[in-house]
């Protein structure tokens, strides 16, 4: 087998060599098969993703196809402009000299995806390395079973095979790819593995690009109008339950309230989550499922300490059958709890009171430890400026 | 007195951690991010090289045997064009770059904004050790943050006099240098850096690339290789020679990562290429190359040795056809051309980073470029030639981390192309506003009111709201309203 993957691999190199995948035409081909993919195989993709994730078809949708196909009509509106070299500005003291930035492919890329976007976070990434004239292998996650054989068997009815491969697999596999000479690995996942990407890659000087995680903070400030509460929480629970269940690198881990707003929004979210999910949320089938029984149990894990539990103000309640949680809010969950240290990456809201947000930007001055965060991406509501203030004193203190 | 010396001989782990736990403190709070702080430093650093010329002149020719004219232009001055570039142009590249956004946000607004990454390590090489290891300081300061700078302890009378001076001119409580050797670099690997930038060879380069794995740091690797020069005919034989000579044996010597390392040229050209070599090398550098003190000598005796083990193979020895002679108490190797080395042989398969060229001939000049991409990605390559095709197809196949076209080696003088390498040869680039952009996280932020809050992609999920999404992530107005209508499928 891992001889088999060598000389694969070692094809591909060859191929590429031989600049097949330079001309815009084989990228624009390829581009236009991912679209065709998308299109012909859309019920099919809805089918594995509710499948592994239990995920609806409309956040199917919204969250992957949909900003896949966007991706794809913008590389092949852009892709002559973004191929073109540029000019780059010379003193005028040299004359008769020319200079110029020459984009040009890397070579072989390798994908290793994550099981909670399986379609988007392969092929947003390939897009990519496609447009810029490379050959690509995908390993998607095994933890995402269909979704990857699906990629496997139907990706080579519309790619050249070539140059673009799915290799299916869990670790093992992982680290038999990981042993062959990459001009660039794209990673998404979590810090532990890729940790250990970027030391496999330092090998052979491989650039790496890892998305990974972090506990993502919001903050809410305390709203008057009813209009503007209602459309924040909508977007907070959104934003947790509504995306992979909480299973997602960006969605909001915890949040931040002044104590004398947090009754108000807790109301709220209790009556906007009825709306949204209606009275037996898992009846719904408009929230995805956790993923496995090993995810399921850390999450369960998370409520175990009585300190932890004696904060929940909503749901709670977890079926091990059917891997479901139902959307789940905290108040004021101890700091230290796991629950606090990890990142969630479920549907469970932690709500943490301050006095208000003065002490709390002194306090992320002094604690730093409270946010161990390794990327933050952000995601603010609330009164503009304030929050702007906010936004960049505490960002200083949190990117410790 | 005795503690003194005690104190000074040991950094270890605990002192690393100390001075990383020092800058980030400093970091925090905000001493770096300041723009008025960032001006000061590199005012500071101007001011610093203006008052030190002469010092930082002598303290390499000490390490290596540098001309003056070399040390005053090639580090000095670029230094001083790098201080002001960035004076001038820093509040700009500061400044949030707006990006566009689309229908699917609408209405919001979006900026990219620069922020600095934190605290940093800078470890440079010894063969341009003012310049390779204060250009990427000023990017770092440029983006505001805190500095560890590390020197090479092979070009120690410079590590010793930056060390010296960066304590006496800059905010040595967010700028430091450690000077040492393998055990302190160690040390310093072990902390946690938010970027580490390392300027010197692959072997090392994997190293730091496996330690600042350990912490998720990002790096910047420049390193070299065998940077390739495609000589073909028509040209003006004289000024490419000059220019090739000046690229080779005026850049230390040849020990330069983008230093011509070796040349391709056609079996009928060779000959008259040779002639133009030994010509112009002895206008430059006299009838005894060895004497000549525009040259600078091999920088230590390990060096030294490896040259001659290339130089003195079997197969390779005898292919001499200009220079050969050496100095082993000075340290100094004239300046050798080899004809016609075999593929196969050490000289051929290791970054030379000396004074010998070997020239190697094939059939036609389009052969030249199968030839280098053989090999492993250099940091640069070079051709000349008039023929506008040829000039087209080199850089069209050529891989390299820059290529010049008519000369060499000039193209790190241009801030507005990034320096840097791709493969074998390195990753990230710098100089001029690419340093500052590797010391910085490019941070979006997306702006959105309360207004115009559509149910659709909130749950309970229909069909109809699934055609209003597919319309909105299409992007085309016609299509929304197509949809809002009914019009559409789901």
């Amino acid at each position: 087998m891992e001889k088999d993957l060598g000389k694969e691999i070692m094809e591909m190199r060859e191929y590429y060599r031989k600049g097949n995948t330079k001309h815009v035409t084989w990228r624009r081909a390829q581009l236009k098969g991912l679209l065709s993919f998308l299109a012909e195989k859309e019920v099919e993709i809805f089918r594995v993703l509710n499948l592994d994730l239990g995920k609806n078809y409309v956040e199917a949708f919204r969250d992957e196809v949909g900003l896949l196909k966007k991706s794809l009509n913008l590389a092949l509106k852009d892709l002559r402009t973004w191929m073109a070299s540029k000019e780059a500005k010379l003193p005028s003291i040299a004359l008769l000299s020319y200079a110029e930035l020459v984009p040009e492919p890397l070579g072989l890329i390798l994908v290793i995806s994550s099981w909670n976007f399986p379609m988007g976070l392969s092929l947003e990434p390939l897009i990519g390395a496609i447009a810029a004239g490379n050959a690509v292998v995908i390993k998607p996650s095994e933890l995402a079973p269909a979704s990857s054989s699906l990629l496997a068997n139907a990706l080579p009815n519309y790619l050249d095979t070539q140059a673009i491969k799915v290799i299916e697999g869990g670790p093992a596999v992982g680290q038999q790819l990981l042993h062959h000479k990459w001009d660039k690995i794209f990673f998404t996942g979590s810090t532990k593995v890729g940790r250990i990407i970027m030391s496999e890659a330092a090998k052979n000087l491989t650039p790496v690009t890892l998305e990974l995680g972090g506990k993502c903070p919001a903050i809410l400030d305390s709203l008057s109008w009813s209009w503007d509460k209602e459309v924040a929480i909508n977007r907070i629970i959104g934003a947790k339950y509504g995306s992979c269940a909480g299973q997602a690198c960006i969605s909001i881990d915890y949040l931040l309230v002044e104590k004398p707003f947090s009754s108000t929004v807790m109301e709220l979210m209790k009556a906007l989550i009825k709306k949204m999910y209606g009275d037996n949320p898992r009846e719904s089938h408009s929230i995805s499922r956790i993923i496995n029984k090993h995810h399921f149990l850390r999450l369960k894990d998370l409520l175990t300490d009585q300190k932890v539990k004696d904060c929940i103000v909503y749901g709670g309640s977890m079926d091990e059958d059917s891997l479901f949680i139902e959307p789940t809010i905290l108040v004021d969950p101890p700091l230290e709890s796991a629950m606090m240290t990890e990142e969630i990456f479920g549907p469970l809201l932690p709500i943490i009171t301050v006095r208000n947000f003065d002490v709390l930007l002194k306090h992320v001055w002094r604690e730093r430890s409270l946010f161990l965060v390794l990327k933050i991406q952000g995601f603010f509501l609330g009164s503009w400026i304030r929050l702007k203030t906010v936004l960049i004193l505490s960002i200083q203190g949190l990117n410790h | 007195m005795a503690s003194e010396v005690e104190k000074k001989a040991v950094f270890d782990i605990d002192s690393a951690k100390e001075v990383v736990q020092e800058l980030r403190a400093s970091f925090v709070a905000g001493k770096t991010k300041d723009y008025e702080w960032r001006r000061t430093q590199l005012k500071a650093m101007l001011k610093m090289m203006d008052e030190n010329e002469p010092q930082i002149v002598a303290a390499l020719r000490d390490d290596l045997s540098k001309p003056e004219l070399e040390s005053s232009i090639y580090e000095i001055a670029m230094l001083k064009n790098s201080c002001k570039l960035a004076l001038k142009k820093m509040k700009h590249w500061m400044m949030p770059e707006k990006a566009k956004t689309s229908l699917a946000t609408f209405p919001s607004s979006a900026e990219i904004v620069s922020e600095p990454l934190g605290v940093v390590l800078v470890i440079s090489a010894w063969n341009y050790p003012l310049l390779l290891s204060l250009d990427p300081v000023i990017g770092a300061i440029a983006a505001g943050n805190a500095i560890v700078l590390k020197p090479s302890e092979i070009s120690p009378a410079t590590a010793s006099l930056l060390a010296k001076l960066v304590a006496n001119y800059m905010d040595s409580s967010c700028i430091k240098v450690v000077e040492g050797a393998v055990p302190e670099t160690t040390a310093l690997l072990e902390q946690k850096w938010d970027k580490i930038m390392y300027t010197g060879n692959g072997r090392i380069g994997r190293i730091v690339m496996a330690a600042a794995a350990k912490h998720l740091t990002p790096v910047v690797l420049e390193l070299g290789g065998k940077c390739p020069v495609i000589v073909d005919s028509g040209i003006n034989l004289q000024v490419a020679t000059r220019r090739i000579i000046a690229g080779k044996w005026g850049c230390n010597n040849g020990q330069a990562c983008i230093s011509p390392d070796y040349i391709i040229t056609t079996k009928d050209y060779a000959v008259e290429l040779v002639d133009s070599f030994k010509c112009e090398l002895e206008r430059f550098y006299g009838k005894n190359p060895l004497e000549s003190k525009d040259l600078s000598r091999v920088v230590n005796s390990n060096h030294f040795a490896r040259l001659l083990k290339l130089l003195d193979e079997d197969k390779v020895s005898s292919k001499i056809v200009y220079g050969g002679e050496r100095d082993k108490s000075n340290l100094k190797i004239a300046p050798t051309i080899l004809l016609d080395v075999p593929q196969d042989s050490l000289i051929m398969n290791e970054e030379i980073f000396g004074p010998l060229l070997p020239i190697i001939t094939i059939d036609k000049v389009e052969d030249s470029f199968d030839l280098i991409n053989s090999g492993t990605k250099p940091l640069a390559a070079y051709m000349f030639t008039n023929n506008k095709k040829l000039k087209e197809k080199f850089v069209e196949k050529v891989s390299a981390g820059g290529l010049v076209i008519n000369d060499t080696t000039v193209h790190l003088a241009e801030p507005t192309l990034p320096f840097g390498g791709v493969g074998d040869s390195g990753m990230g680039a710098y100089h001029g506003k690419f340093s500052f952009d590797t010391f910085s996280h490019k941070k979006a932020v997306l702006y959105r009111s309360f207004a115009g809050d559509a149910p659709l992609r909130y749950p309970p999920y229909t069909n109809g709201k699934l055609r209003l999404l597919k319309a909105l992530l299409g992007g085309s107005i016609l299509g929304i309203i197509r949809a809002l209508m009914g019009w559409s499928k789901a």
